[in-house]
């Protein structure tokens, strides 16, 4: 087998008596799409959180592309390729939609200390900036503000600003969160075209999404990763249909 | 309507000298002044999104660098004679450079510790720095402590004659069009985005690999170097520097002539410092109780026009 993009590692992490984490364990493999799903308060936020270094682990250890991240700032985890969508919408409500993807462009071309040149006449910035727009399908809503944006267009720019670093590893945290049944479609036609090119650690409340699109899947229950496979290893997974359906082991 | 006002500012000294009122020359010297201030407060305000309650710091050290700089050249005493001999001076080249180079130095001090927190704490925080740098010159007794520091004459410039209050006032538009230019290439470059969407949402700003606090303390040390420019005229302006420079209430003031003229925007400062200016000198003459009527005049601004007077003005959001 060959080694994992991400090998999360005995991850524990309390809030005062919760145990959002408990000793999480699990690996996403390079090209994949790969689900996190479980109930209400499973610790899936808590989860990806730890991944992009907004909270630290009380202990464990993360390992992505070869390196210890474990207690690397945001920004660095960042640069490194990892990105990540907000569950709640966090777009530049005020700049435009194409300053909004620039600004994403812009953090993988080394440092911004740029006090002079206009960035709005920068081919090296609006180039990527165009594909991105495209590849999102916000195109001809350019130079308007975000803040103009449906929820289901805020959505798709949330996940263009994710895509415009070429990340290595994608974190999309409820991408279809408050979306309607068009938007849904839409975002997971864009999951899926990008499938294959672009690894990613899906978290998701509609099951549906989640069983059409993940390669694999981890179920996380009271901060525990009690079970990994395919859909429909998942699907017939004993474990499982006891925690969604709320029972208690025996 | 931009062009407009700078042809009015133009030809306003010989306008105002035809008039005889040469007094208002001096007058609109030091509302130029308070305009570069407030822009530079609005590189951190209106683009950083930092709420900074102390920014009358740096605009009172420029004018002590000013003030004890003119003190030492006229008593010919060095300022220091270890590690090398510093003569007091009070030529502008050097002075204005100065100024700017010692409040960025103390901006990028305060700034370090200052950045570590947000919202209400670093409101507080740097009130709270720029209230111990009051106290400080206050406990200056060599440069005049409490009464302050009087200049025996305006620094010199080649070229330039600053007594002359028609020039000083030139002095002084020219160097508030540059720092207009200069703070507009900055707000539109790379940079001034970074500043910008940490503004919106530091949070996201660094999940997409930005490291937030050093673009912030970096616009905020270019903030407090355009304060210490300002404070350097304003002390050749007046030709006294006093504490009451650095005191909160002028931090207060900035911040409103900031809010007033229009936040995120360049030239809403510059209008808030002449239209909240000119009503305390036009308040002033009616009543000594002027806050009284000027009190009610921002509350109705801020309420009704969010976008202060620039954006009322030009309809234009920020």
């Amino acid at each position: 087998m060959t080694e994992p993009l991400l090998q999360v590692t005995g991850l524990n992490r309390c809030f005062g008596a919760i145990q959002a984490s408990r000793d999480l364990s699990f690996g996403i493999v390079a090209g994949e799409i790969h689900a996190l799903i479980g109930p209400n308060g499973a610790g899936k936020t808590t989860a990806i959180n730890q991944l992009t270094g907004e909270i630290e682990p009380d202990s464990g250890s993360i390992v992505f592309d070869g390196r210890d991240i474990t207690r690397l700032p945001v920004h660095k985890r960042a640069l490194m390729g990892l990105a990540r969508s907000f569950q709640i919408t966090a777009v530049f409500e005020h700049l435009t939609i194409e300053e909004n993807l620039a600004l994403a462009v812009q953090a993988h071309m080394g440092h911004s200390y740029r006090f002079w040149a206009r960035a709005d006449r920068d081919l090296r910035l609006t180039r990527p900036t165009r594909d991105t727009l495209r590849l999102v399908g916000l195109e001809e809503r350019a130079s308007a503000p975000a803040s103009s944006l449906s929820h289901g267009e805020k959505r798709q720019l949330e996940v263009g600003m994710a895509l415009a670093g070429q990340p290595k590893l994608l974190l999309l945290d409820e991408p279809m969160a408050g979306m309607g049944p068009g938007g849904t479609v839409e975002l997971s036609n864009l999951i899926g075209e990008l499938k294959g090119r672009i690894t990613m650690l899906l978290v998701e409340h509609d099951m549906d999404v989640v069983f059409s699109l993940a390669d694999r899947i981890t179920v996380l229950v009271y901060g525990e990763a009690v079970a990994t496979g395919t859909p429909e290893q998942i699907r017939a997974n004993p474990l499982v249909r006891q925690a969604y359906l709320g029972e208690e082991h025996d | 309507m931009l062009g407009m006002g700078l042809v009015a500012l133009v030809a306003l000294p010989p306008a105002m000298n035809a008039l005889g009122e040469t007094y208002l020359v001096s007058l609109f010297s030091r509302i130029l002044i308070y305009a570069l201030v407030a822009v530079s407060l609005d590189l951190i305000l209106g683009y950083g999104g930092m709420v900074s309650l102390g920014h009358a710091a740096f605009f009172g050290i420029g004018g002590y660098v000013v003030g004890i700089l003119a003190f030492h050249s006229y008593e010919a005493e060095p300022l220091f004679t270890w590690p090398f001999i510093f003569e007091g001076t009070e030529n502008g080249l050097l002075t204005l450079p100065l100024a700017m180079l010692v409040s960025a130095f103390f901006a990028l001090i305060i700034g370090f510790f200052s950045l570590r927190t947000t919202g209400m704490h670093f409101i507080m925080i740097t009130l709270a720095f720029a209230q111990m740098l009051y106290y400080f010159s206050v406990s200056l007794e060599a440069y005049g402590g409490d009464d302050g520091l009087s200049l025996y004459a305006r620094n010199q410039l080649p070229g330039i004659n600053l007594g002359d209050d028609d020039s000083f006032y030139y002095l002084c538009l020219g160097i508030l069009v540059i720092y207009l230019y200069v703070s507009h290439r900055l707000v539109n470059s790379r940079f001034g985005r970074v500043i910008q969407g940490v503004r919106e949402n530091e949070r996201r700003m660094q999940a997409l690999g930005f490291a937030t606090y050093r673009y912030k303390l970096v616009c905020f040390t270019i903030a407090g170097a355009g304060a210490g420019l300002a404070g350097a005229l304003i002390a050749n302006q007046t030709e006294f520097v006093s504490p009451g420079l650095m005191h909160w209430t002028r931090s207060g003031e900035i911040l409103v002539m900031v809010l007033l003229g229009g936040m995120g925007t360049l030239f809403g400062p510059v209008l808030g410092a002449i239209v909240l200016l000119l009503l305390e000198e036009v308040l002033a003459i009616y009543t000594e109780h002027w806050m009284v009527l000027l009190g009610p005049f921002l509350v109705v601004v801020v309420l009704f026009a969010k976008r202060g007077l620039y954006g009322l003005l030009t309809g234009r959001k920020p």
